[in-house]
């Protein structure tokens, strides 16, 4: 709970501005305007402490809490590449998807630990802190690159994550057979991000409060980039692939098979 | 900017580890190595005062040097609120009216009275929230950017509840400041993807009307709540709303009528019509910064007397002929291969150089570490030469900065030194700094203000968001600490006569985005400034140069000596003549402007 504590040093912090600073504000006015074309309002300093601001919501808890494990998950498909894939851009892309999920993903835990919330949605209305992730572990670590893994597949899917039988399957491929089916399985991935989105976005209060608006904003912007690029990647690799082999089992668009 | 709230490594191994997954030996093992980024070779001084500084909200270390401290402000009361741990919504950019400063917030904006920088008061503190809440003025009208999903047509705090709701509001608001302590809303003016920074822009034939650029970042709004809003790439949805920017006409008698009155294609490419016309998103090749996709403009500077536009435009840095503004014209674009995301633009006073930013990382994240290139996040300098820009070198804060500093290039304006570019500039935590890039292949730092982090541990966000030049100060405005304003100070790059001449540059209103031309009046400092920069430069002969001095100093005590004046100008433009024909010694741009003052001076000022 180092957050935490760190937290009230800053509050501590922010009480004691030096003597010698800040402005004359004794004859200050607090104002509140109005709508359009009408009168605002003028507000007294407890006034102003008091107004409401909008609290986060159920969506937006399952939104950070489920975009966990789908972030996870791309942290797993990328630990793949390493000795399957020959081609370069493919590493470059996979550390850079490493290296934001991770951001990221520390990111959502702080904003959910912060708010006293769980950092995974309860399957069975058993709630998941983080020790209860750490216990039982251990029992499924058959497969390195799976380990991570294990906390998604307590969690139920969420929009274009993998299945675990997608996940083998992708695992077992090599070169660029292996390269496609990434790119493809990432792009869907990534487009299931986005519908998240979409539902955080259409749930009635959610994504007002200002951390989580910025996040989400963030989100939406890097995964659309990220399924354009893919793509183009995709269409190039597949391109090369059908001149290589007659029958490389995908379309040269890089439509999925 | 785009405020992403990122950790450093330490603080994400800490999250991570109660998540146990990096605790997990497994993933520990597959922890990816860094992205791949160039060698860093960049040199700095390793006795700079900025290293080292000792952490805090109010009681962090400073450093600073040419520059001095008049005073620094925390949030006003009605800002400081239980967000960021206390410190408050978050302050964003600022424009100046007459004697005002108007300071933005995520939760409003601020008006101070600054007619003594050093003791400003502040007027009035108005809540209605909406971030960024970048802010424009012009006449008695301010204008502000939202793009929050909670934010309310009635300024409302307590956000919008249904996912479609005409309440809501994503676009710009129109305020009426004729009684500056009791601003009024007098309009809305609703966008598809909202307005993150928004510029505005006037035309030197119409003085009856504005436009406002609107550079909009967020997702495309449902059309049930925005009529008209499509999301999708150009093939699938031609008529999306992304690939465009919107253009705002306001009547200045009417700002009620306000209204979109284009929505211009400008990344389109003119041979072909695809809207989607310049970079597609990507790297540039092995080593090279991820570039991201033209489908935005983070912000656009103007130069009105011009004609021209500098958009920052996400992937691409373009140049606009605004000679109609409502109809924008791009006439030149860049890429670069150091940059992640084009984010701001400011010209030099001859319009022959534009600075562009790079805010990689977004502005949330630490990207001015020893271990990041000195090319990446940060400014790019171009030449301009008939209308076509070239790339003549780049600048970036010459001190590391530590991981709990979220730094990267930011806002800034030109500082008016006669003779000379000097621009200062924001760097979020890692402080302002003044540089000169007078030769844009040479940019270099001539002063600094610096704090420690925020906190000694943790990454908080926080820093200077702007960081601008007005009537003789310089006001940077913090997002978590407040405002600082600093005065420039004499000293080996800056001397006294530059600072007084610049000093003497007095703009009723002022906003970034809007550049002036600037002409400064033939006064004694203002040749003075010349004549000291080709001192140090020996761009002036020994002889010309006293009796120059002789002069200027006659002139101070009110006995203009007219025609030695006259004669010396007549002198200096033949030195100036044979120094561009025969490539000889002398500085002819600076013997000219400084001809022109003596002869200013001569007929009288």
């Amino acid at each position: 709970m180092t957050l935490g504590v760190l937290g009230v040093l800053v509050v501590l912090g922010a009480c004691a501005p030096a003597g010698d600073s800040g402005a004359d504000d004794s004859e200050a006015r607090t104002i509140q305007p109005g709508p359009p074309g009408e009168a605002g309002r003028e507000l007294t300093a407890e006034e102003a402490a008091a107004l409401p601001r909008p609290e986060y919501t159920d969506a937006d808890v399952r939104f950070m809490q489920g975009m966990i494990p789908h972030h996870q998950q791309a942290l797993e498909m990328s630990a793949l590449i390493e000795g399957r894939s020959q081609n370069r851009m493919i590493g470059l892309l996979g550390q850079r998807i490493a290296i934001s999920q991770r951001d990221e993903i520390a990111l959502m835990s702080r904003w959910l630990e912060r708010r006293g919330e769980p950092l995974y949605e309860a399957p069975e209305g058993h709630e998941m802190h983080a020790e209860h992730m750490t216990e039982g572990h251990t029992d499924h670590g058959e497969d390195d690159h799976m380990a991570d893994g294990h906390m998604a597949a307590h969690h139920p899917a969420m929009p274009g994550m993998l299945s675990p039988e997608e996940m083998e399957q992708l695992a077992s491929l090599s070169g660029a057979e292996f390269d496609m089916a990434f790119l493809r399985y990432m792009i869907r991935h990534h487009e299931g991000a986005l519908i998240m989105l979409d539902t955080l976005f259409a749930s009635p209060g959610a994504g007002q409060e200002t951390e989580l608006f910025r996040f989400a904003s963030d989100v939406d912007a890097d995964q659309s980039m990220e399924i354009d690029r893919m793509a183009l990647l995709l269409r190039e690799i597949a391109a090369g692939a059908a001149r290589d082999d007659p029958d490389p089992g995908a379309g040269p668009d890089g439509a999925p098979r | 900017m785009k405020l992403t709230p990122a950790m450093k490594p330490l603080t994400l191994a800490a999250a991570a580890g109660l998540l146990a997954v990096a605790a997990s030996d497994a993933a520990a093992q597959q922890r990816p190595p860094p992205v791949e980024i160039p060698e860093t070779s960049w040199q700095w001084d390793p006795d700079d005062p900025r290293i080292g500084l000792e952490a805090g909200v109010f009681d962090a270390g400073e450093a600073i040097d040419g520059l001095s401290l008049l005073i620094s402000m925390p949030k006003p009361d009605a800002f400081l609120t239980e967000e960021a741990d206390g410190r408050g919504p978050t302050n964003s950019d600022i424009a100046f009216l007459g004697d005002y400063m108007i300071q933005g917030s995520y939760w409003g904006f601020q008006i101070y009275d600054v007619s003594d920088p050093a003791e400003p008061e502040l007027t009035v503190s108005v809540v209605c929230p909406g971030g960024q809440g970048d802010v424009s003025v012009h006449g008695h009208l301010l204008f502000t950017s939202v793009q929050q999903s909670s934010a309310r047509q009635d300024c409302g705090t307590e956000g919008v509840e249904p996912p479609v709701s005409g309440e809501r509001l994503m676009g710009i608001r129109i305020f009426d400041l004729s009684d500056v302590s009791n601003p009024r809303q007098v309009k809305t003016v609703q966008t598809c993807r909202g307005s993150h920074t928004h510029t505005l822009v006037t035309h030197p034939d119409a003085d009856d009307r504005v436009w406002i650029y609107v550079s909009g970042t967020g997702r495309v709004r449902p059309a049930e709540e925005l009529d008209g809003c499509v999301a999708g790439t150009p093939d699938e949805e031609p008529g999306t709303a992304l690939f465009r920017i919107e253009v705002i006409e306001v009547p200045l008698a009417m700002p009620e009528d306000a209204r979109i009155v284009s929505a211009p294609r400008i990344f389109a490419d003119p041979e072909t019509g695809e809207i989607a016309g310049l970079w597609p998103g990507g790297d540039h090749g092995p080593m090279t910064q991820r570039s991201r996709v033209t489908n935005q403009c983070h912000d656009i500077t103007v130069r009105p007397d011009l004609g021209l536009a500098a958009g920052a435009c996400s992937g691409n840095g373009i140049l606009l002929d605004i000679s109609d503004p409502a109809n924008p014209v791009r006439i030149d674009q860049v890429a670069d291969p150091n940059f992640a995301y084009w984010h701001s633009a400011t010209f030099n006073n001859d319009g022959t150089a534009i600075v562009f930013t790079d805010e990689w990382g977004g502005g949330g994240a630490p990207r001015c570490r020893s271990t990041d290139p000195d090319t990446w996040g940060a400014n790019a300098i171009f030449r301009v030469r008939d209308r076509k820009m070239e790339l003549a070198g780049y600048y970036k804060l010459p001190v590391p900065q530590t991981e709990q500093e979220n730094c990267v290039a930011h806002n800034g304006s030109l500082i008016p030194v006669p003779g000379r570019d000097i621009m200062v500039q924001a760097w979020y935590q890692g402080g302002i700094s003044v540089f000169d890039f007078t030769d844009p292949a040479n940019a270099h730092e001539i002063g600094y203000f610096d704090r420690g982090p925020l906190d000694p541990v943790e990454m908080l966000s926080g820093g200077y968001w702007s960081a601008y030049w007005h009537n003789g100060a310089i006001y940077g405005a913090e997002m978590a600490r407040g405002i600082d304003v600093l005065a420039l100070a004499v000293g080996e790059h800056l001397s006294e006569a530059e600072i007084e001449a610049a000093r003497s540059v007095r703009m009723n209103e002022f906003n970034a985005q809007t550049q002036p031309l600037v002409e400064w009046p033939a006064t004694v400092p203002v040749a003075r400034s010349y004549l000291k920069q080709m001192q140090r430069s020996g761009g002036i002969g020994p002889e010309a140069a006293s009796a120059a001095e002789e002069l200027l100093e006659m002139a101070e005590t009110g006995s203009v000596d007219g025609d030695a004046m006259v004669s010396l100008a007549d002198q200096l433009e033949s030195t100036a003549r044979s120094a561009e024909n025969a490539r000889g010694a002398g500085d002819a741009r600076r013997l000219r402007l400084l001809a022109d003052t003596l002869r200013g001076i001569a007929a009288g000022g």
